[in-house]
């Protein structure tokens, strides 16, 4: 599945990040394959959505997130 | 270019660091007002820089943008990388949110890898407390080799902690690890791996990222803590029903603050002193010297003038630049981008450009200084040219005025109208603009919502500072200059001083100018003269329509719109419109030419002449052909 398929508060792993234009800020700001991400909630509209990762939270829009494989660790 | 450290005397620190991770706040607590905020050349970053004299040495301290890597992608990191590899520093100090270190530390191993020694500052030390985070000093700086510091960013004790490593540091007795060495030596491997493009980047930051997993293996405790602040107050402001309308509460709050209950009020005293008691003082003074008549009239409707209406913007942009700082010194303004975030993609500007725009209802300066806050050139640029399209309160009497003297009926809704045509061609200009320079530059979004905090308020009235004096000194000369004009052209021609202004220069370049308003329905003289001197400031136009059809002392104020109206009603105005000419002349007077005050405030801020006098000419072709528009089509469907 991809990450913009994930319920709130689901805990995934990162498998691929994808091909797009946001790939290398996204590994940059440590979205990398491996990296476990929580799926924290989605703005009042239901789009971007926020994760929280690597002792952050991050905030991306469905579209972008659509390109992430993920799977599920809890 | 950058400084060279000739001055063996002067130690030179530069801060460089992730944003929000309180490095801007160490700067402003090491330096206070003894700093200086100017640009880097060619773009519109920020430069910080500020000295500091401690127990007798002098420091100097650079405070670098805020970046997550230094790849050179955006003007900031390509700041960062290039001075920290051309100047000459003493040292350079990471400021590092423990709170937040694993991808903190990112920045840190990569500018490591360029051989640029750092010493370590761990900051928000309490919040990493808060969250059970615990690391060993001691085993980091075995790890990397260099130094280590610890500190919380307001406590005195931290900043005192800070210059004393500042004066006594010798980072020469500092070097690579074996460990970071080692790191090292497999990033060449990488490179010379054969990889190219995406997949060099990916395999690059993956052993990054394994590097930091690695160090924090063995120095960092991370235990678990029940659910913090910021996700409580999260799942109010971000999440859930009430977040808009509390984001709508908090917007509402900051235009009263700036327009009604602080700031305007201020501003109004102020006008009151300039054109009040200090005119009259002036004016007795130089009637007691025995000025001449034009050199009077200079100084008082021409200098005067030009001053006072730079200087009683200043308290608007105060106000609203102190709400700013403080709501995103508290993490909010990302919040704002976030739940925003969709509606304003859809009319092509960034979530953050929601607060300064709004703003653009009272005025147009504070809203398109307002744009610094933004992240990238692009939705800068087009904030900033979004901005003057609102109905600003000057322009508000004018539309009053005319809805009251031609649609009676119908004024309120007829006012209303005129704001959807501002927010509609706000919006339409944006699209324009987008595809006629940024067609290829993707929207992307990607945005870091950082925990909630007390802003420092030393850095709060610090950036409020910054932003009014920045405004009474650069965009203050080209007002003040660009007002002294436009009351020389309405008192002058060219036989010297005119007792009328239906005489003057202004005068005859009205009728210049009222011929290209031919086939709108208004193409006279005075419509040409209100439309020139409403771009000294819009609220000329109303007063300079009383001027030129003899009722000079009528109000210019929007309450005062019915009685305004009626009092025209019986001059020469009534004729000189129909209806539909009427309508047309508020569609141009919404969309046209910003006022000088606005305009030298686009040229300070994208420090361009080019963009300002694109601005100019831009907004008045596009007011041009909407109101022809409004005017030939109202014709077409039968409308007088």
């Amino acid at each position: 599945m991809t990450l913009k398929e994930c319920k709130t508060g689901m805990s995934v792993r990162v498998e691929n990040i994808g091909d797009s234009l946001l790939k290398e800020r996204l590994m940059t700001m440590g979205l990398i394959p491996g990296t476990t991400v929580k799926v924290l909630r989605s703005a009042p509209l239901g789009d971007p959505m926020a994760i929280g990762i690597r002792s952050y939270n991050l905030a991306m829009r469905r579209e972008d997130a659509d390109k992430i494989v993920v799977t599920q660790v809890g | 270019m950058a400084t060279m450290a000739t001055d063996n005397n002067i130690i030179r620190v530069a801060l460089t660091g992730n944003p929000n991770t309180g490095k801007s706040t160490i700067f402003n607590e090491i330096t206070g007002a003894r700093q200086k905020i100017g640009n880097w050349p060619g773009v519109t970053v920020d430069k910080k820089e500020g000295h500091v004299t401690f127990e007798g040495k002098h420091i100097q301290v650079i405070d670098l943008p805020g970046t997550y890597s230094v790849n050179a992608r955006s003007p900031e990191e390509k700041i960062v990388i290039d001075y920290l590899q051309e100047a000459q520093l003493d040292l350079v100090v990471d400021v590092i949110d423990s709170s937040n270190i694993e991808r903190n530390l990112f920045l840190t191993v990569q500018l490591l890898e360029k051989g640029i020694p750092l010493m370590l500052d761990l900051n928000m030390q309490d919040e990493a407390k808060r969250r059970g985070i615990k690391i060993d000093v001691k085993k980091l700086e075995k790890k990397l080799g260099f130094p280590v510091l610890l500190t919380v960013a307001r406590d005195g004790k931290s900043i005192k902690n800070l210059l004393n490593v500042f004066t006594s540091v010798s980072m020469e007795s500092y070097g690579p690890s074996e460990d970071l060495q080692a790191h090292i030596a497999k990033i060449q491997e990488i490179e010379n791996s054969g990889l190219t493009g995406m997949d060099l980047q990916e395999a690059i930051i993956k052993q990054r990222y394994a590097f930091i997993d690695e160090i924090l293996g063995e120095v960092a405790e991370f235990s678990s803590v029940g659910s913090t602040l910021t996700e409580k107050l999260d799942s109010v402001l971000a999440n859930g029903v009430l977040a808009l309308p509390l984001f709508l509460a908090i917007l509402y709050a900051v235009f009263q603050i700036t327009f009604e209950w602080i700031g305007q009020p201020i501003a109004d005293a102020l006008e009151e002193v300039i054109t009040g008691d200090f005119t009259e003082w002036v004016a007795g003074a130089l009637e007691g010297a025995q000025v001449a008549d034009w050199m009077q009239a200079l100084i008082l409707d021409g200098i005067i003038g030009g001053v006072g209406s730079v200087i009683i913007f200043v308290p608007l942009i105060f106000m609203l630049f102190f709400c700013l700082s403080f709501l995103d010194g508290t993490g909010y303004m990302a919040r704002v981008a976030f739940i925003m975030d969709p509606i304003m993609r859809r009319a092509g500007l960034s979530g953050k450009s929601v607060m300064p725009l709004m703003m653009g209802f009272g005025c147009g300066v504070p809203s398109i200084m307002g744009a610094r806050a933004l992240d990238n050139e692009k939705d800068r640029i087009l904030s900033i040219l979004a901005a003057p399209f609102l109905t600003c309160g000057a322009k508000l009497p004018i539309m009053a005025l005319f809805a009251a003297m031609f649609f009676p009926d119908n004024a309120a809704n007829v006012v209303f109208a005129m704001y959807i045509v501002g927010v509609v061609m706000a919006i339409v200009s944006t699209k324009l603009l987008t595809a006629a320079k940024y067609k290829d530059e993707t929207a992307t979004f990607l945005l870091e919502l950082p925990p909630y905090r007390m802003p420092d308020m030393k850095t709060v009235l610090l950036e409020t500072w910054d932003k009014g004096k920045g405004y009474l000194v650069k965009a203050g000369t080209i007002i003040f200059v660009g007002c002294v004009l436009i009351w020389f052209l309405g008192a002058f021609n060219m036989d010297g001083m005119v007792e009328e202004q239906s005489e003057s220069f202004l005068a005859s370049i009205g009728a210049v100018v009222g011929a290209i308003f031919t086939f709108h329905g208004f193409g006279n003289w005075e419509a040409g003269a209100a439309v020139i001197s409403g771009i000294l400031a819009k609220e000329s136009v109303v007063s300079t329509i009383g001027v030129l059809y003899g009722l000079p002392d009528i109000s210019a104020e929007a309450e005062d719109a019915v009685e305004t109206a009626e009092a025209l009603s019986a001059t020469g105005m009534a004729a000189a419109f129909t209806s539909l000419s009427a309508l047309a002349f508020m569609v141009f007077s919404q969309i046209y030419t910003p006022c000088v005050t606005a305009l030298g405030t686009i040229k300070k801020e994208t420090n361009s002449w080019k963009m300002m006098f694109f601005a100019a000419g831009y907004m008045f072709a596009l007011a041009w052909v909407v109101s022809l528009i409004v005017y030939q089509g109202g014709k077409l469907l039968g409308f007088e």
